[in-house]
């Protein structure tokens, strides 16, 4: 095992268990926006994409990172768009419009 | 390190911390708007810092540059203009179309590497880097297709009750073996992107198999699942690519994906090995399916607006059959109308109402409706032995009391207690069947009247009948 690996490991791991600490308390009520919000999360693999298309030279390769992009990019952008319409619609009673 | 990698890597950090506390203002309806916002800026950062990265090292061909750009413009457009228009009751199967959208770019990162990597075959690679690429593309081969075949049957393209034939267990089984054997093989060296496209096909017959012969009414377990693996899926390909803020949001979104999950299975009392074998829930409600044998009691609609005004308090329990009927804002309005009376009125949600953990929350919320006034399961069950009236509307399975003894279909699912109150009305189309498939025990009870309708015509006359006589 590399050290690179190991670190990688280490944060995966760590990253786990942040992420149940803190869905753990997340109240029922707002449970199809946290899916919604993980899901635009997971759209971090646009980054991924990214770095790939850094080293693609060839035709078919171009048609992975064009579909990859296309996929990703929906993701991220509908993920956090949709997930903000529909917290925006979580008013107390006291605030209106 | 130079002082440029030193400074992407903080800055991805930031990203990450973004990400984390993002996450963490969304315990709380008041903060989760920013949460989200803040999860987006960091999401940004991170795509930016990506790309100096890439500016910097030169690495990308002008031709790689006009394609990646191509494709982002594409997905981002397209993503836009699905999630400005969708409407919110057709939340579950955009939210799964998205997902089946980063389950594949998972996958196409791990297929795209190899393919880069072809002079160096998988047998030269360490181990670390070969079990990853296999699982990447096992978990979001699995999650393209099974999201799709989700959202599909949560829209309603294809069949809500379980597809199958007598081959589909072995076959099913068979796929699994070939899969394991797959990545076991691919971990040892053993063939290269060949191989790995094989197991990325193995893998989309899988995810559709497995999820065409779950029942509807599993669908919210499905759901999570399913975000769960691409989270893991996405934390994979962060291996590969060795992108740290790629491992943390992937593992983020597993984790949130695997407690979504726990939950879900838990709201209807089945373990998660039950629901992946499927074949639960009838599907879609057929409204010609006679159910109780008539021993039922209806009430007017003015005699129901009636006792709803001169309550003192109002339990509305929804179901997926309000959302079915669009009756959101009907709803909110009568809940409106008889607070205006002075009536005490709450919702009792239960976990797994609509097709998606807290769907029927987002629609309330959309009508408009303080979230001050709804409660969970336990909150409302304490609720309902000092409640006058409770209106359900277009729930079934979830309160019926069967589920207190054992024997039957929905034993031991925790439900809303709703025949412990005074009196209960229950707003549905006919005596069909819930997604269980049996008799609820409540419409016998000498306490529930019923109301046969559609949920939106019926509350809108309720609403018409209490400005009418109150």
């Amino acid at each position: 095992m590399t050290p690179l690996l190991l670190a990688d490991i280490t944060v995966f791991v760590l990253s786990l268990l942040v992420g149940l600490e803190v869905i753990t308390k997340v109240p029922a009520t707002l449970h199809t926006p946290l899916m919604s919000g993980a899901n635009a999360i997971h759209g971090a693999v646009v980054v991924g994409v990214m770095l790939l298309a850094g080293a693609m030279g060839t035709g078919l390769g171009y048609l992975v990172v064009f579909v990859a992009a296309a996929l990703a990019a929906t993701n991220v952008v509908g993920g956090y768009v949709v997930t903000d319409r529909m917290l925006q619609m979580f008013r107390s009673r006291g605030g209106k419009k | 390190m130079s002082n440029f990698d030193t400074s992407t890597h903080l800055l991805y950090l930031a990203a990450a911390v973004c990400f984390v506390l993002g996450l963490h203002l969304m315990t709380s309806p008041l903060t989760a708007r920013r949460g989200n916002l803040l999860s987006g800026a960091g999401m940004a950062l991170a795509v930016v810092v990506t790309m100096a990265i890439l500016a910097r090292d030169g690495a990308i061909s002008s031709v790689g540059l006009v394609v990646l750009v191509g494709g982002l413009t594409v997905g981002g457009g397209a993503g836009l203009l699905a999630a400005r228009r969708v409407a919110m009751t057709s939340m579950p199967q955009l939210i799964s179309l998205f997902n089946a959208a980063g389950g594949g770019a998972a996958a196409l990162i791990a297929l795209g590497d190899t393919l880069e990597r072809g002079a160096l075959p998988l047998a030269r690679q360490p181990v670390s880097t070969s079990l990853t690429l296999a699982l990447d593309v096992l978990l979001g081969s699995v999650t393209l297709s099974g999201s799709l075949v989700a959202a599909g049957k949560l829209a309603g393209v294809l069949p809500g009750r379980p597809v199958y034939s007598r081959v589909n267990r072995p076959l099913t089984v068979l796929l699994v073996v070939l899969s394991l054997a797959g990545v076991s093989s691919l971990t040892a060296g053993e063939g290269g992107t060949t191989m790995l496209c094989v197991l990325a096909l193995i893998a989309v017959a899988l995810g559709v198999l497995v999820t065409l012969r779950i029942g509807g009414a599993d669908m919210p377990v499905v759901i999570s699942l399913l975000n769960a693996c691409t989270g893991t899926a996405v934390a994979m390909a962060g291996f590969v690519l060795h992108s740290t803020p790629l491992i943390i949001a992937g593992a983020l979104v597993g984790a949130a994906g695997t407690i979504l999950t726990t939950l879900m299975a838990e709201a209807m009392n089945r373990s998660l090995i039950s629901v992946l074998a499927g074949g639960f829930g009838t599907g879609d409600n057929d409204p010609t399916l006679s159910g109780a044998d008539g021993s039922y009691r209806t009430v007017e609609v003015d005699d129901a607006a009636l006792q709803l005004a001169y309550a003192s308090k109002v339990v509305i329990v929804p179901g997926y059959g309000l959302a079915a009927a669009q009756a959101q804002h009907e709803v909110v309005a009568l809940a409106r109308a008889l607070t205006e009376q002075g009536v005490e009125v709450t919702y009792a949600i239960h976990p797994v109402a609509g097709r998606m953990p807290g769907h029927m929350n987002v629609l309330l919320a959309e009508a408009d409706a303080p979230y001050e006034q709804m409660r969970d399961l336990e909150e409302a069950n304490a609720e309902f032995p000092t409640t006058d009236v409770v209106l359900v509307v277009g729930a079934n399975d979830v309160t019926n009391p069967a589920a207190r003894r054992p024997g039957n279909a929905v034993s031991g699912m925790p439900i809303l207690d709703v025949d412990r109150a005074r009196s209960v009305m229950v707003i549905k189309r006919s005596m069909g069947h819930g997604y269980a498939g049996m008799d609820n025990d409540l419409y016998a009870d000498p306490v529930t009247a019923m109301l046969f309708g559609d949920a939106k015509q019926m509350l809108t006359r309720l609403v018409a009948a209490l400005r009418a006589y109150v």
